[in-house]
């Protein structure tokens, strides 16, 4: 189909040089070329995505700036948006409801916000996560970085928005009687090895829809049937009281409500380590290990195909 | 690799019997309507509700250092989506693309954002690019001088949003010029802006060629690849048509398009 001229330096067949006869593949060894958009190793992998640290952070707090730019709050938003959260769930969980059982209002108020905040974290994270790929192709088609960039920073983007929904939960906290104490400063580890679990759970929601954009109108009811189903504003052992013993120990030992769980067992005085399911910290650094690496592993060994369709 | 003779022509890209296919959800049939989707999936066939676009059938070429080489033909021809591929942004559905180095697209659009003040934005694009905080922060100034964006006031501590979208082409282009490259491309970005900033930036390209080993360029305008480059594929449906130097294809071109 190509008409090819035979004059000129920049001629492209019959090249005055040796190269001649080779296939594409060997001239391409011949001068070290590599294939265009091939998957890196992982050590590789890992490496570049170290040098990008700064464009995960700095996407990561762009992302959060823009969501309340235009609103003439500006970034009060950050801390009433939750306010708001806890407000509305402590009307109708708190007061309508009455799922308190078995708990005084002293520990039932910062037990609920608690639970909601910890696990919209985990939610919101599952969210940006599905739409990481698929929700910024344009940018996945023009520049070239490590994808596994974009769910981490969006994983990031919800920590930087948890750590605003702290201030309120401390202000909850202070407000039912349970005060600053050395048990407040579990509150490290617990964030971050949930933050690890939702970075790995991102990227697998991410490879998945990339795949599958479809998921994305899917994940909220599965999400908010996870949600009822980890305790968030109630207790698993006392609802589930005459129930077999092992409904309630799976539902403890999920992720989701091992790091509520470790979040109130922290903050709230009233509520003491009789409420935590066994093994509870092995079974946290578990989750967040096993998601973290397996995510990780995951999503990258589909590194070269995404940005497709 | 590298320089060996000077007379020896060093291959920078190498695509090899490329096709590219793109897959478009949820337009297999004219309808949009729910029931046609749900008759879609209960249909069989491998692949329900996926339309496949074939943009890119069976292309070969060899690039070497130094040459410019222009990318012509209709729209919809395939260009740009050759141009991803060879910076290994669209995976290849057939065929392979080697290249030296990392070649970059010249295009930071995607990365910006609207609300965000253009000095932020700055900062994010160079980032997006691969570029440094210490690369970024010394060739700040130069960005926004480049871009103009100061000399009607303090507009550059505004977020973009604000700006008009002549203002927003030109800071585009200048982030996305303030980075070296190996194989540099470019898409249609001499259209942005002003007279005076055109000028500017077809300079700008100049330089951009100077440092880079090979640069593509897709444009419809005839002129600018004239002037800067000096062999020229011509694609159609997808096909490499023609494959040569920049007068004798453009000649050609022009008698097709009958101009």
């Amino acid at each position: 189909m190509s008409e090819t001229t035979h004059d000129g330096p920049v001629a492209v067949s019959a090249p005055p040089s040796p190269d001649e006869g080779l296939t594409a593949a060997e001239l391409a060894a011949k001068y070290g070329l590599s294939v265009s958009g091939a998957r890196p190793s992982l050590f590789e992998y890992v490496r570049q995505l170290w040098d990008r640290r700064h464009f995960i952070l700095a996407f990561s707090r762009a992302k959060l700036t823009a969501q309340y730019s235009q609103a003439k709050l500006g970034q009060l938003w950050q801390v009433a948006t939750p306010l708001l959260n806890a407000a509305v769930y402590f009307l109708i969980f708190g007061l309508i409801l009455q799922a308190d059982r078995g708990m005084s209002r002293e520990v039932y108020v910062p037990f609920l916000v608690t639970g909601v905040f910890v696990f919209t974290f985990t939610q919101s994270s599952v969210m940006a996560g599905v739409r990481a790929i698929s929700g910024n192709l344009g940018l996945v088609r023009a520049l070239h970085f490590p994808r596994a960039s974009l769910p981490i920073s969006f994983a990031l983007q919800q920590l930087q928005q948890l750590l605003f929904s702290m201030v309120v939960l401390f202000v909850v906290a202070v407000a039912f009687g349970s005060y600053p104490s050395l048990s407040w400063l579990l509150i490290v580890p617990v964030l971050v090895l949930q933050f690890f679990f939702n970075t790995g759970l991102a990227m697998i929601m991410a490879r998945a829809g990339a795949k599958t954009p479809d998921l994305a109108q899917l994940m909220p009811f599965v999400m908010r049937t996870w949600m009822y189903a980890s305790g968030v504003m109630f207790s698993i052992p006392i609802m589930l009281e005459g129930k077999p013993e092992w409904i309630a120990t799976v539902l403890q030992w999920n992720p989701a409500a091992i790091y509520m769980d470790l979040m109130r067992f922290a903050l709230i005085d009233g509520y003491g380590s009789s409420n935590l399911p066994d093994h509870v910290w092995m079974v946290a650094l578990g989750w967040a290990v096993l998601f973290a690496a397996g995510g990780f592993v995951y999503f990258w060994k589909a590194e070269e195909r995404y940005g497709r369709g | 690799m590298a320089d060996q003779n000077a007379g020896e022509r060093v291959p920078t890209v190498i695509a090899d019997e490329l096709h590219i296919v793109y897959r478009v959800n949820g337009a297999k049939s004219g309808k949009g309507s729910a029931t046609a989707a749900l008759s879609r999936i209960l249909k069989r066939g491998e692949e329900r509700g996926v339309r496949k676009v074939h943009a890119v059938r069976g292309v070969s070429f060899v690039a070497y250092r130094g040459e410019a080489i222009g990318l012509i033909g209709s729209n919809g021809s395939g260009k740009s989506t050759l141009l991803r591929a060879i910076a290994g942004l669209l995976p290849a559905e057939k065929g392979k693309v080697y290249t030296d180095g990392q070649p970059s697209l010249l295009g930071v659009n995607a990365a910006l954002m609207n609300d965000l003040t253009g000095e932020r934005n700055v900062i994010l694009g160079g980032l997006a690019m691969g570029m440094t905080r210490e690369q970024i922060k010394a060739r700040y100034q130069d960005i926004v001088d480049f871009s103009g964006i100061n000399e009607k006031g303090d507009f550059i501590t505004l977020p973009m949003r604000t700006y008009s979208s002549g203002m927003a082409a030109r800071l585009r282009f200048s982030i996305a010029a303030a980075k070296d490259h190996d194989v540099l491309m470019i898409d249609e970005a001499l259209a942005t802006g002003d007279r005076k900033f055109q000028k500017r930036s077809e300079n700008r390209i100049r330089e951009l060629r100077k440092e880079a080993g090979t640069v593509f360029l897709v444009s419809h305008n005839n002129k600018s690849i004239r002037d800067t480059c000096n062999r020229v594929l011509w694609l159609e449906r997808g096909e490499l048509r023609m494959d040569g130097p920049t007068d004798e294809v453009l000649k050609e071109y022009e008698k097709f398009t009958g101009k």
